[in-house]
């Protein structure tokens, strides 16, 4: 599986992401610079956590349109996997290619902390790995992952299962409704979520919860 | 010409840093305080003359980077 990780001012995670999709599907992934206005063919498109661009303005606002930003946004449309974790989520929101925001923690604190995490849904590509309703561990840091949809959004989100994962077991960290912890777009293909699934990938980080989901990713390529 | 962008939560949207304002402004003492709400101030100063032509392309930048319109309202206003 090729995969390319766009790297922002104020990115980072992004050697995190690296280690984890070299680890996971043993080819390196190519680093992307955001002025780039073209990004190589690959099959998953990342977008790694931070602050980029210091948060100022949004979170996630001024990175969202960036010139990497509208390839990625051209060939989220054509159907590549994007994955936005933490900023990564708030560049995706922020770029329209998910709905809804994120917004500050409800209780103003950053947290940095494991979570349980529900996997809602896992007949997607990003979560084929794992079983329906299965409880995974996986860290967050964040100060922005308040997850917030208007009614319509929200009920379209649950009514067509694209609520990926939740936080479980009274988990929720930041005060997201319906303790959303992760969301899909209509067709599947584009990925948000606030916790970490790199930093649960070797022995060394303390649990292996995090593999399964490029795993999934890298067996929908194969399917 | 400028221009003053000021950017609010919409209604129902949970504003956290203008609860804990509130509770603070209580905690000083402040009697009959009903609701606070925080919001960000743009100020721009722009080539245009033209007020409408103005406030016709601070529109376009609102809708496009300043605000994020699926939880805020912004309000346009010429200063002069």
């Amino acid at each position: 599986m090729r995969s390319a990780v766009v790297l922002f001012p104020g990115s980072n995670r992004d050697h995190d992401m690296v280690k984890a999709l070299h680890s996971v599907t043993g080819v390196e992934p190519t680093v992307v610079w955001h002025q780039d206005a073209s990004l190589p063919d690959v099959d998953l498109i990342v977008l790694p956590g931070g602050f980029s661009y210091g948060d100022y303005l949004r979170c996630g606002a001024i990175a969202a349109r960036s010139p990497a930003m509208l390839d990625v946004a051209r060939k989220a449309k054509a159907g590549v996997r994007v994955l936005g974790v933490c900023n990564g989520f708030q560049i995706l929101t922020e770029a329209g290619l998910l709905p809804g925001a994120l917004m500050r923690n409800a209780h103003l604190r950053f947290v940095c902390k494991e979570v349980k995490l529900e996997v809602t849904n896992n007949d997607t590509d990003f979560t084929r790995a794992y079983a329906k309703g299965q409880v995974i561990r996986c860290p967050v840091a964040h100060h922005d992952g308040n997850y917030f949809a208007d009614p319509e959004t929200l009920a379209r989100l649950e009514g067509e299962g694209r609520v990926a994962f939740r936080y479980a077991e009274g988990t929720n960290p930041n005060g997201s409704i319906n303790d959303i912890a992760g969301i899909l777009n209509e067709e599947g293909n584009v990925l948000g979520m606030m916790p970490h699934p790199e930093n649960l990938i070797e022995a060394l980080h303390g649990g292996l919860d995090g593999r399964g989901l490029f795993e999934s990713v890298a067996t929908s390529l194969a399917a | 010409m400028k221009v003053r962008v000021t950017i609010t939560l919409k209604a129902g949207v949970l504003d956290p840093q203008g609860k804990a304002i509130e509770g603070a402004l209580r905690g000083l003492g402040f009697a009959g305080i009903d609701g606070a709400r925080q919001g960000k101030i743009v100020d721009l100063a722009l080539a245009e003359t033209d007020p409408d032509k103005a406030r016709a392309a601070v529109a376009d930048m609102c809708e496009k980077l300043l605000a994020n319109t699926v939880i805020e309202n912004y309000d346009i206003a010429i200063l002069g």
